[in-house]
């Protein structure tokens, strides 16, 4: 563990962060509809990046880097059950239950799939 | 965070935004936002992404665990990010003066960075893998409720000091 690799996660870090905020715009401006799609389209899309990084059997540093760091930092929790709770406080209890399992549903999926296709590599 | 002696001027001004709605007419502003070019909301999107990156990796790193066993890191993490998200996005949107770059900072960066689905769901498929569909289950099911109440509760707790006209 070096100051170097620290450095790296860090500035990776915020990177995949700015990735998500642009992606997260861009998907929402182009789905006019008040479900979270961007948010959807971010985990479901990181879920098979980190599946396929987990498939290549990297090494400690670049598994942390390419899976921990980059995709982990893309990738969110936090707004994921932010915009359920909003959906919920709108008593929207359709959508809440959309956004949770299909997020859960494809996110297993494409973490499969991403794997598969890794460890084929 | 700025220290907000709830009931300002400031507090007051915003009530003026936030009475009328419902609250949610700024989150459904957010989905439509076209994505304008802010180098200052990018640049908060970097540093709160960067520290809270940093602080899942280190957390991750400094408690490694085998896929049978409960994934205690990114569990914390992924709690601590959706109390922290809700506390602080309730405040900036219905609380505090209308800021360009806190959100972004602490919102979008810091609890975005610091909360991670992907790892969560390769975990998940790890336990599957292990024919350990209880841990499977329980993992996921925990996660999303425990997430889905934090916001629910830092919300609540946000909403409880009142705006004074």
């Amino acid at each position: 563990m070096n100051v170097l690799l620290w450095a790296a996660v860090v500035i990776i870090g915020g990177a995949g962060s700015v990735i998500r905020f642009l992606v997260d715009g861009a998907v929402a401006a182009s789905t006019r509809r008040e479900f979270p799609f961007g948010t959807l389209a971010i985990n479901v899309s990181g879920a098979l990046i980190l599946g396929f990084v987990t498939g290549l059997a990297l090494g400690h540093d670049q598994a942390l880097l390419a899976g921990t760091a980059a995709v982990g930092s893309y990738t969110t929790f936090s707004t994921w059950m932010f915009e359920s709770e909003r959906l919920g406080e709108e008593h929207q209890l359709g959508k809440v239950a959309a956004n949770v399992l299909v997020s859960l549903v494809l996110g297993v999926a494409a973490a499969a799939l991403g794997k598969l296709i890794g460890a084929h590599l | 965070m700025p220290p907000d002696p709830a009931g300002d001027a400031a507090g007051a001004a915003v009530a003026g935004v936030t009475t009328g709605g419902d609250g949610s007419a700024g989150q459904t502003r957010t989905w439509r936002a076209f994505p304008r070019i802010d180098r200052q909301e990018i640049a908060a999107v970097f540093a709160g992404g960067a520290l809270g990156t940093l602080a899942r990796t280190a957390l991750a790193e400094a408690f490694p665990h085998p896929p049978t066993a409960w994934p205690w890191p990114t569990f914390t993490v992924n709690l601590v990010a959706c109390f922290l998200l809700g506390y602080f996005v309730t405040r900036l949107l219905e609380r505090l003066p209308l800021s360009s770059y806190r959100r972004p900072l602490l919102g979008t960066g810091l609890c975005g960075g610091l909360s991670t689905f992907s790892t969560m769901q390769v975990e998940i498929l790890g336990m599957i893998g292990a024919h350990d569909w209880g841990l499977a289950a329980g993992y996921a099911a925990a996660s999303i409720t425990a997430g889905y109440a934090a916001i629910y509760l830092a919300t609540a707790m946000v909403r409880r000091v009142r705006v004074r006209a």
